[in-house]
């Protein structure tokens, strides 16, 4: 079980929080033209990193917040959380 | 039967008190103290089961969680437990234990016919017999291969026991208690550091309990006690025995499984039978010792072969003798302490030592109480057949590959030690890269990835002063950086006998034209010719070797097995062992119970019971209750007699004649609030918000990114800058968390907060043509007129004192308005309108008329909103706003959403307008078309329509557009039937939706 950084919270057990995705993703602007591919690649397209990931979790079961957590696929370790409105620096 | 392989005197058991038990059928007695291995071996019983894949005769190999052969069925208060190991479990007043792995009988075993047949048993049977013809897998092979499979039988029954789980953080955690557990613990203690110290026996101290050294001026057993007392008077300690850590897993997380009454004839009452535990440890101490390993030769798996440690530990421990007649088989110093053992305790020992001239001061001491020692001698193999009755030794010559004449001593038993492997599980389950160290001949930790670190034996390192040593300062070392305290403790004296280097043999040569069985895995039967086998075959990997002969993959996973099976395959493959490698090491350490995994979640129990404010008045009035999700609810009241049918169908009626009450507390509730509230629900609902007057309520869909339907409900303007959503029972957290997405993720610009207020309040639907009648004997002063409050409307009201918000909005069809009022005045506000309601003959009514009333007007639900439609296929295109975009718009203009035969909701009404629909049921075009029938379409709901008598169902069908007025046939294969059906409109009842307006 991990043990996730919460950056309102502080260190609390996997079993608080939902995984959310890809946090890099970034949803298209509302009413803006996207053609089928774009808009594919938005809604299914991911890919399924080995090794640093930036991904979402919500603290469902503390302060339900989405925060952004930098993450290894393969280790699992974590190197960083960040709140929802701090930009990721790739 | 007399406990004649007692000692007179010795050992930590209590002999003031007797214990009486039963193993297969026969009454023993043994002491408090005893484990059932020690009680049975007291008593002479040395055959105890019979072999996995032979049935050969099975004894006791060790004394605790290495065992492979003596595990047993329990019986306890009761109960009964499969796969205890006998050497574990401890003795208990009525205690009954039976063999496992044979039929009829332990000493009359048909099975055992395998023995004989062994040549057709060899490495990888399971994938080479059984093939075929394939008819016979069914009948012949698998039922015979299911009887003759697994150690003993699973209970069927529902376990009455409790187990529970536990949370704990801790600075360190410590994982055995023996002298590198205890030296580490007691430092770290003394530094303040929050400790945590295991112990998986129910005795402290490891093998400070059998070994002849001194600490201070105390002996190994006196300190490790005089430390233990102390560690259990320090607040910043939990030390617990029988508690086994079996598994190492992320972030340092690790599991414990503590047995609390497994030691009793019967669980305490208010006491779980075991305890998991999730530890979260800032440091982890691997202090779990090593594992004597043995030696391999011919029939090393007749009962009375077992290991040296074990034979001294039976002694020292529970004063039993393994044998009268002794014999100890050694490469190491290790076998020379349970020799001196048996001396010390009056019986006489042959010593065979591997090693030409081995000197040293334990040596010694057997030599001088003049042992019998054999150097350069091995024993070739154990004769006998239920019982070790001698054995052919044999010279072997300096090289180790030629024997010397073979003779025949008589003994009844082997003690063997291959000297010892470090157990290193818990640190490879944390990622350590584990290292082959030479000297030893075994794996210990290598490079920590987490923060673990190992001790003592378990880190290969032997004597006790340097474990000592280690230990003490690991433990303050990692404490000072946790508690910045630095309270050193003096290291004590400590004096222990000096031991020589170990030989590096480990399998004794066959004699010339002796073809016997030498056993690596004892509990799956895997001897040296099967490891020979598997490689000729071509397997070359560790892991593919081990899962084709099934090496190490017993209960006990391989801790006597694995380290001989690896010395093999190198030396036929010509590697060194580090180029071979271990195999994996996965939790858990040892078997742990499924219930102790479980914990309290088990039925009723595994999510919390919501109820609502007015539960109480449904009990009272002969609810029949049903869960919808984590909710109970009312399925229908029962009148007399009445089943589910009946009573749902009175209700239901009732509701399209007069008026019904229902409690929709359960629905998902969402308090937003915020100058941008409009523009939110403006962005997640598919239709146009921003117009929307205060005081009043708009239908609404949600839809995912993907365009497929997530939720509907109605959202209310209670005030300019303050919006009360509802949505479904069941999306209620996942619209929540949804709508936090979109506002802290990707419109961090818009001012509103949304919070969950799905239980502050109480919520009743009053439907049905005279409820206007209800809602003004409610609300005396409101208005409550068609034109006063018209359909969609929102008011704030005072019912008898009680602040309510009342909705006009329907989910039935009918004239109808929700009320809600604060939870804790829920139960006033139901008895309210059951008290006025009363003249207009209201019924309470339950989700199964909810059902039907909402089924036959065609109002969609969770069985349509399945996670798979989109507006269309649920007829909600005219909710689809042209002139906005909204989540998930995009997604509807995808090719497969736009297909002119996409489907869509229909009703279906059966031809005889008698048989009811199964939900489920897949519509047909011809019932008799050759499978697979091309499926049109499915059932999504099913009710009886009380409007029209007869059954009615909803159904999603391809170009259900084009479908209505067709006939098809309904099909159930699960509940074989066919049902000639015809197409209708999806609103069966009021279908310009007259009611809800009058
Ligand atoms: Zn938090």
């Amino acid at each position: 079980m991990l043990y996730i950084k919460c950056p309102h919270c502080g260190m609390r057990s996997q079993n608080e929080f939902s995984y959310g995705g890809d946090a890099t993703i970034k949803r298209p602007e509302l009413g803006k033209e996207i053609s089928d591919q774009d808009w594919d690649n938005f809604v299914y397209n991911r890919k399924s990193l080995r090794g640093k990931h930036w991904e979402l979790w919500q603290h469902i079961s503390g302060c339900r917040q989405w925060i952004k957590v930098e993450r290894d696929t393969a280790t699992h370790e974590i190197f960083k959380t960040l709140k929802a409105n701090e930009e990721i620096s790739l | 039967m007399t406990q004649s392989f007692r000692l007179k005197s010795g050992g930590l058991i209590n002999r003031d008190k007797k214990i009486s038990f039963r193993f297969n059928g026969k009454k023993y007695f043994g002491y408090e103290g005893d484990t059932l291995a020690s009680a049975l071996i007291a008593n002479g019983v040395h055959l105890i089961g019979r072999s996995f894949k032979y049935h050969r005769p099975r004894g006791f190999f060790g004394a605790g969680v290495d065992e492979p052969y003596a595990i047993v069925q329990l019986y306890r208060n009761g109960e009964t437990e499969p796969n205890i190991k006998a050497t574990e479990q401890e003795l208990f007043e009525g205690l009954e234990a039976k063999s496992v792995n044979c039929w009829p009988s332990v000493n009359f075993d048909v099975g055992a016919i395998n023995n004989f047949l062994k040549i057709f048993l060899p490495a990888g049977f399971y994938y080479k017999t059984f093939m075929w013809p394939k008819s016979f897998w069914y009948k012949i092979y698998e039922p015979f291969i299911r009887k003759a499979a697994g150690l003993g039988t699973v209970s069927i029954k529902h376990d009455k026991e409790r187990y529970e789980h536990k949370y704990e953080y801790c600075d360190v955690l410590i994982t055995g208690s023996g002298p590198s557990g205890l030296a580490s613990a007691y430092s770290a203690a003394k530094n303040g550091a929050k400790v945590v110290l295991a112990e998986d026996k129910s005795r402290f101290g490891g093998t400070l309990l059998t070994s002849d050294v001194n600490i201070g001026n105390q002996s190994g057993k006196e300190w490790a006690d005089s430390i233990v007392s102390e560690l259990k008077e320090m607040s910043n300690v939990t030390i617990k025995n029988r508690s086994q850590v079996f598994g190492y897993y992320d972030h340092n997380m690790l599991v414990m499984s503590e047995r609390i009454s497994d030691h009793l004839p019967k669980t305490k009452k208010y006491h779980p039978k075991q305890r998991l535990w999730y530890i979260r440890a800032k440091e982890v101490l691997i202090s779990s010792g090593s594992i004597e390993r043995p030696i391999v030769f011919g029939n090393n798996d007749t009962p009375g072969v077992m290991l040296s440690s074990a034979a001294k530990e039976y002694m020292k421990v529970y004063g039993v003798l393994v044998g009268k007649k002794p014999i100890v088989f050694t490469n190491n110093d290790s076998g020379y302490e349970t020799a001196i053992e048996f001396k010390k305790n009056g019986v006489d020992p042959i010593i065979l030592d591997t090693r030409k001239e081995p000197q040293s001061e334990i040596i010694d001491e057997a030599k001088n109480m003049n042992i019998n020692i054999k150097n350069s001698y091995v024993v070739v193999a154990a004769q006998g057949y239920k019982k070790v009755k001698s054995a052919d030794i044999a010279k072997i010559s300096d090289d180790k590959e030629k024997l010397g004449s073979v003779e025949n001593i008589k003994c009844d038993c082997i003690c063997v030690s291959g000297f010892w492997t470090p157990t290193i599980h818990l640190a490879s389950q944390s990622g350590n890269k584990t290292k082959f160290n030479e000297k030893i001949d075994a794996f210990v930790p290598g490079t920590s990835k987490q923060n673990e670190k190992t001790l003592g034996a378990a880190n290969g390192i032997y004597t006790l002063e340097e474990t000592l040593k280690d230990s003490f300062e690991k433990g303050n070392q990692l404490s000072k950086e946790i508690t910045n305290n630095d309270n050193k403790v003096s290291f004590p004296n400590v004096v222990e006998k000096k031991s020589t280097v170990h030989d590096k043999f480990w399998c004794v040569p066959l004699p010339k034209g002796k073809n016997y069985k030498r056993f690596l895995d004892f509990q799956n039967d895997v001897a040296v010719s099967d490891i020979e086998i598997a490689l000729k075959e071509g397997y070359r990997s560790i892991e593919h070797v081990k899962r084709y002969t099934t090496l190490g993959m017993a209960t006990d996973q391989g801790k006597t097995s694995n380290l001989n099976g690896l010395q093999l395959v190198s030396k036929i493959e010509n590697k060194v062992v580090p180029a071979v490698g271990h195999t994996t090491f996965r939790p858990p350490y040892s078997p742990v119970s499924i219930g102790a995994i479980v914990g309290r979640e088990v039925g009723k129990h595994s999510k919390p019971t919501r109820k609502s404010p007015m539960h109480s008045w449904h009990e009272k009035n002969n609810a029949v209750f049903v869960d919808a999700g984590v909710w109970l609810r009312p399925r229908y009241y029962k009148r007399g007699e009445e089943n589910l049918f009946e009573a749902s169908k009175r209700e239901a009626k009732n509701v399209r004649t007069n008026v019904g009450v229902c409690d929709v507390t359960t629905l998902g509730k969402i308090d937003i609030k915020g100058p941008d509230a409009a523009e939110l629900l403006n962005r997640v609902y598919t239709n146009a918000w921003l117009k929307l007057p205060v005081g009043k309520a708009r239908y609404g869909v949600m839809l995912r990114e993907d365009g497929i339907v997530m939720d509907d409900g109605t959202t209310t303007r209670i005030s300019e800058n303050h919006y009360h959503m509802t949505t479904t029972t069941a999306q209620a957290a996942n619209v929540l968390s949804h709508l936090e997405y979109y506002l802290q993720l990707v419109w961090p610009e818009l001012n509103v907060n949304v919070v969950s207020t799905t239980e502050q309040w109480a919520g009743a639907a009053i439907a049905g043509p005279k409820s206007r009648d209800v809602l003004q004997k409610l609300f005396p002063n409101s208005d409550v007129s068609n034109e006063g409050f018209p359909f969609m409307g929102y008011m704030e009201g005072d019912l008898f004192g009680v602040k309510a918000r009342i909705f006009r909005i329907s989910f039935s069809g009918e004239l109808a308005y929700e009320v809600n009022v604060q939870s804790d005045n829920g139960k006033f506000m139901w008895e309210k309108i059951m008290e006025v309601g009363k003249e207009f003959k209201i019924q309470p009514y339950g989700t199964e008329a909810l059902s039907t009333l909402r089924i036959e007007m065609g109002h969609v639900a969770g069985s349509e909103l399945d996670g798979r439609t989109t507006p269309y296929d649920n007829s909600l295109e005219g909710l689809l706003s042209k002139k906005k975009d909204f989540i998930g718009k995009r997604s509807l203009s995808r090719e497969a959403f736009m297909a002119n035969d996409r489907q869509k909701i229909v009703g279906v009404v059966p031809l005889d307008k008698k048989t009811s629909i199964p939900e489920g049921s897949h519509l047909v075009k011809d019932s008799n078309a050759p499978l697979p029938n091309p499926k049109l379409g499915y059932i999504s709901a099913s009710c009886w329509s009380v409007e029209h008598n007869n059954p009615f169902s909803l159904a999603i069908l391809k170009d259900g557009k084009n479908m209505i007025g067709k006939k098809l046939f309904v099909m159930s294969p699960l509940k074989n039937k066919v049902i000639p059906v015809e197409i209708v409109s999806s609103h069966y009842v009021d279908p310009k939706g007259e009611r809800v307006r009058s």
